[in-house]
């Protein structure tokens, strides 16, 4: 799990190019929208094609996002419960 | 007789330059656009983190509006600069990108953030956001540098007070190769907004 979490924000951060944003500064529980890592609209289509290619999940509905993107460890435990590779 | 519109500033960036005025205000060895225009940002202390989400062409036109727009002391709420763009690729760079991500039908994963700058005038869109540009806006696209179709459409602007300012030129973006030239048109300048000054500017004659 730890492993994952790790790989998740490796990954919201080269693929949304947060520059100037490392790994060791995104805490598990931190919001990745509003006031946490301010992610966008755009980010999110991104994280739900991010799901689809890396990990076999696909939303039927993008506004399930909201829920699943809540944070890192979200994500991971989202990801461990339903990923198909 | 006197011109009744007049080039105020502009903006040339090109092969690792960057020139203001006709003055070269930053230089880099860096041939690849991504580290050049990377430089480019932290050399000027731009705080701006979408910058890094744009597409090629969206970063090199908002680092030309930058330098020229940063000296206008723009109000904090809006202003009223009509952007006046054109190129000859288009959106291209960006759109092969797109294409790369569908061609292959057992992995088709476009991008949103790809997708959403396959079309040129979002750069103008950045720009507005960034500066708070409630104006007029278009982007055309030609087979060269069009210096009297940027001259009639601006004078239009000016003329019928659909703004106060025209922020004009050409943003290219195809390949390895990329250029911006920008100028900003008012009322009060030196400079004659003229076909045969704008070209001079353009080829830096």
């Amino acid at each position: 799990m730890s492993d994952l979490k790790q790989e998740l924000k490796a990954k919201i951060i080269e693929q949304l190019n947060l520059e100037d944003v490392t790994i060791s500064e995104i805490d598990d529980n931190d919001s990745l929208f509003g006031d946490g890592l301010g992610l966008d609209s755009i980010d999110a289509l991104e994280l739900i094609v991010m799901l689809d290619k890396d990990y076999g999940i696909r939303l039927s509905d993008p506004k399930e996002g909201k829920k699943i993107f809540e944070s890192v460890q979200v994500m991971a435990d989202y990801i461990e419960a339903n990923r198909t590779k | 007789m006197r011109a009744e519109f007049f080039i105020k500033s502009f903006c040339r960036i090109e092969n690792g330059q960057v020139m203001f005025n006709g003055n070269t205000i930053f230089t880099t060895e860096s041939e690849i656009f991504s580290n050049f225009s990377k430089e480019t940002y932290r050399h000027f202390e731009i705080s701006y983190p979408k910058f890094f989400k744009m597409d090629n062409l969206s970063k090199l036109a908002f680092l030309a509006a930058e330098i020229i727009l940063k000296n206008e002391n723009l109000d904090a709420d809006k202003n009223n600069i009509a952007l006046v763009f054109s190129n000859r690729a288009s959106s291209l760079d960006t759109d092969r990108k797109h294409q790369k991500s569908i061609e292959n039908s057992g992995s088709i994963f476009p991008s949103p953030a790809v997708f959403v700058y396959t079309l040129p005038n979002i750069c103008l869109g950045e720009i507005s956001i960034r500066h708070r540009l409630y104006s007029e806006n278009s982007f055309f696209i030609f087979e060269k540098f069009n210096a009297e179709h940027l001259q009639l459409y601006a004078h239009n602007l000016l003329r019928t007070k659909k703004a106060e300012k025209v922020l004009c030129g050409w943003v290219e973006f195809d390949g390895d190769d990329y250029k911006a030239f920008l100028y900003l048109v008012e009322k009060n300048a030196e400079i004659p907004h003229t076909v045969q000054k704008i070209e001079s500017l353009y080829y830096n004659e």
